[in-house]
């Protein structure tokens, strides 16, 4: 709850400091661009989070977004551009491949007992070769066909709000009562606590935690199917990557610790809508954009700093 | 109560060698000492006593220079000191032996009896290991510690692992050292070579400040006992006024209760609901494990520390694959492979090592005490979070867990509510056969007959038991039958006119016995 408190403080902060920076309210196609990018990260924050807090972690997520942005294009445009059924397909097709390759993750991570950090460092490199393999590095792009599909999911917005952002929400919605509502959620949050005190309660700690990454890498391929719709195209050589690290990095300024067992979902989203307010920060101040990264950095490092200090001064004498 | 003219021995002869005036120490909710005092004379053993979250530990933790009291003055031989952490304290000769182990896992047994203190040695690094390995197998062979010392610690049971710590420790060679329920998971045998260690320590002048739950130890060993209730002092015994009564008369503040005592019926029907047949669950055993336990029966199992005791249970619980064997629960033969499948079948076990297997540190006593039951708590996948409170509010109270709040991470609550939270866990339900591994460890006496009674009345309930104990107390007095195990083999079995201490032992160390 003070977290929650502190970083929403923390946002209202940056944002101020950015209206100031700018020398006057920012219009509304600022608000609508912002509200679209912290919409679209903020799923894949969601997706690292929820497995941040079973105790995994997921280096993946960045080119499972390549490979299912490189694929959508070559199936739609096969037979796709009339037919309605067959983009519903399409679409089902490739979230189902991403809950495959987290169903991989999850059985190589919990029957054979390999550590989340190699087997996913591993699907980093996989599936990124796989994607310019299939596409020979051609871009597929779609063009100005599939429009109907297009504004379903990404164009029209809803109200004021853009379509990405209401996603977010409903995300968030879903999940925020999955993790804190459920057994289930309640479950994740007990094996990334301590796992085996897990097991000895009597929870079936490998199918919980499987589960764990076939969410994490369905909703890959979801933000790889949001990316086609916003984009066109993808870049399979490039789509996606560092994703993952922008969604581990949200998710840890949303609070969730490395070692599991901790984090809510609407941190989450505030860690990500922090580093998308940073990265306006820096376009306004005319830093250069290369440095984004390094910023996003410097206050990742800075927050860790002061949690460290905070913890210390509440448990010091006075 | 206080009585500062009382004398002992020690105060006739010398000056205090650590006098403590006045400590106080908050922490969030929680007032865990006011204003309390204490004196320990040159080689005396001073027994501190006082219930669960009484703040007996949080007072070692100051002395020892973990935590800073927020007022208050530490004398050592009367100059006022502060010790502003572990390293100070270590260095005026203060050694702590912690409640909860402090061991890292991976290292072996001579790696953490030196942690941080390895020889300093120049030289090849195998030499500076040797070294330590010499030195450790003195403090190994006094302690009676008989693994290899190349063991890595997280492989030894928890008793063992409580030598490890005492060995580090003693090897601080200090003048003041202090025990914190060293003996909690230790059997008779290791827990009187301890005290022979700490007499022999007192005779060399060495201070003991020893804390125990288990009060006829207390009894046996201490020179004086100061008694804290409430995290204030409760009073002080000399060492002709200590006895169990008096003891727990100061600890709990008013006259004590009748102690539970399990009435032995004589059984009537006798319905057998646990058939255990040729278990073999280590690969060295020679004969295969059977028995049987009977409807509202409590079947002990004694042994040696490393007999096989925590094993038998893991293997039974399906937390360790079993070699080969069949367990039966009524009629039905059930297949364990996990523990999930164990609770499916009602078979429930209370782990040893709440640190590890029973509690989820960071979490909260609500989240812990529910964590089993969430499935009887849901409705539509949904947790009903009023009826999650109420079933933690009623083991909270049942089994007396001291916390300022639910939402109080079970990591902050002392070590014996930490105990009593791994037990409302399970006891919180209905189960077939009960599987208890040391299940008062660390608890206060007053609760300790509280936990009694709930087996008894589970056991009037129809439930069989299995009780594992170091504690011959609680095998005598709550066990219809018991197991004995030795090196890993069933020993022998005890019906209950035959329980006794010498029987125990003799199977217990190989022995025969006749019936
Ligand atoms: N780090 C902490 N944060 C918050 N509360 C604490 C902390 N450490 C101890 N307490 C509280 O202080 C009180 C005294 O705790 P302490 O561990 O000293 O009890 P104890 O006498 O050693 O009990 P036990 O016999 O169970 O070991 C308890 O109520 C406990 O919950
Ligand atoms: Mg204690």
């Amino acid at each position: 709850m003070k977290k929650l408190l502190g970083l929403t403080v923390f946002l209202a902060l940056l944002y101020a400091a950015l209206c100031i920076a700018r020398g006057q309210l920012p219009d509304y196609a600022f608000h609508y661009n912002l509200g679209r990018d912290i919409g679209y990260y903020g799923i894949m924050t969601l997706e690292a989070g929820i497995l941040i807090i079973s105790g995994g972690i997921d280096l993946s997520i960045g080119s499972v977004v390549g490979l299912t942005a490189t694929l959508l294009p070559m199936i739609l445009l096969a037979y796709g551009e009339t037919n309605a059924a067959y983009q519903v397909f399409a679409i089902c097709l490739v979230l189902g491949l991403g809950a495959l390759i987290g169903l991989a993750h999850g059985v190589l991570i919990t029957k054979l007992g390999l550590q989340p950090f190699v087997v996913t460092l591993c699907g980093l490199f996989i599936y990124r070769g796989l994607a310019r393999w299939i596409s020979e590095e051609q871009v597929m792009g779609l063009g100005n066909r599939f429009a109907q599909l297009k504004g379903l999911l990404y164009a029209d917005p809803v109200g004021p709000f853009p379509k990405f952002f209401v996603i977010l929400l409903i995300l968030v919605g879903v999940f925020g009562v999955f993790l804190h509502g459920t057994l289930y959620g309640r479950y994740l949050f007990a094996i990334g606590g301590n796992e085996r005190a897990a097991r000895y309660a009597g929870i079936a700690v490998d199918r919980y935690k499987i589960l764990a990454y076939v969410i994490c890498s369905t909703l890959a391929a979801f933000a790889g199917i949001l990316y086609v719709m916003q984009h066109n195209s993808a870049l399979p050589s490039n789509t996606g990557s560092f994703y993952e690290l922008y969604a581990i990095a949200a998710a840890v300024l949303g609070g969730c610790s490395l070692r599991g067992g901790e984090g809510t979902v609407p941190s989450m989203v505030l860690g990500t809508a922090i580093i998308w307010l940073l990265d306006r920060w820096t376009l306004t101040l005319g830093i250069r954009s290369e440095l984004l990264s390094t910023v996003v950095g410097a206050f990742l490092l800075a927050g860790a700093i002061l949690e460290e200090m905070l913890r210390r001064w509440q448990s010091e004498p006075r | 109560m206080m009585s500062d003219t009382q004398t002992t021995d020690f105060a006739k002869s010398s000056a205090p060698l650590l006098q403590v005036v006045g400590i106080s120490k908050a922490f969030p909710g929680v007032q865990a000492l006011s204003n309390v005092s204490l004196r320990l004379y040159p080689g005396e053993i001073l027994a501190v006593v006082g219930e669960n979250g009484a703040g007996k530990s949080t007072l070692m933790k100051i002395l020892a220079g973990v935590l800073q009291p927020d007022a208050g003055q530490i004398y050592l031989q009367g100059h006022p000191v502060r010790f502003r952490h572990v390293e100070d304290a270590q260095r005026h000769g203060i050694a702590l032996i912690h409640q909860e182990l402090n061991l890292v896992p991976n290292l072996d047994i001579a790696g953490n009896i030196f942690l941080g203190r390895e020889p300093a040695q120049l030289g090849p690094i195998r030499w500076l290991a040797r070294d330590i390995y010499r030195q450790a197998a003195l403090y190994a062979q006094q302690l009676g510690i008989q693994a290899p010392l190349t063991t890595p610690v997280k492989n030894l049971s928890v008793g063992q692992q409580q030598l490890v710590e005492i060995a580090k420790a003693l090897s601080l060679a200090s003048r003041i050292l202090i025990m914190d329920e060293p003996t909690s998971s230790l059997t008779p045998r290791e827990t009187e070579r301890l005290f022979q260690i700490i007499r022999q320590l007192s005779q060399q002048g060495v201070s003991i400040i020893y804390i125990s739950h288990r009060l006829r130890e207390v009894d046996q060993i201490a020179d004086r006992v100061s008694v804290l209730r409430d995290g204030g002092n409760a009073g002080e015994l000399a060492k002709d006024q200590i006895n169990y009564e008096a003891m727990v008369r100061l600890m709990v503040g008013r006259e004590l209760k009748q102690f539970y005592q399990r009435h032995f019926a004589a059984p009537v029907a006798k319905e057998a609901l646990v058939h255990v047949t040729n278990l073999r669950f280590h690969l060295h055993q020679q004969r295969p494990i059977s028995f049987t336990i009977y409807r509202g029966e409590v079947l002990g199992v004694a042994g040696l520390m490393g007999s096989g005791r925590t094993r038998l249970l893991e293997t039974i619980f399906g937390i360790r694959p079993k070699i080969s064997g069949q367990i039966y629960l009524g009629q039905r033969e059930v297949r364990i492979q996990s523990p999930y499948d164990a609770i499916q079948a009602g078979i429930y076990l209370i782990p040893e090592d709440r640190k590890c297997h029973g509690l989820i540190l960071e979490d909260s006593v609500c989240h812990n005490l529910s964590l089993p039951s969430l499935r009887e708590l849901t409705r539509y996948w949904l947790i009903r979070t009023r009826q999650e409170k109420i079933l933690a509010r009623r083991m909270i109270a049942h089994l007396n867990i001291r916390t300022p709040h639910l939402d109080q991470p079970v990591g902050l609550l002392s070590g014996g509510n930490q105990q009593k939270t791994v037990l409302g866990k399970w006891l919180a339900r209905r189960p077939r056969w009960l599987l208890l591994d040391e299940p008062t460890r660390g608890i206060d006496v007053h609760t300790k007959s509280e936990i009694y009674a709930l087996i008894d009345n589970l056991a009037h309930q129809g439930v069989a038991i299995l009780l594992v104990s170091s504690e011959l107390e609680e095998i005598l007095g709550l066990c219809d039958r018991v197991l004995v195990m030795h090196q890993g083999e069933l020993a022998g079995e005890l019906p209950r006119p035959q329980i006794h201490e010498e029987t125990i032992m003799r199977l217990a160390t190989g022995g025969k016995i006749s019936l």
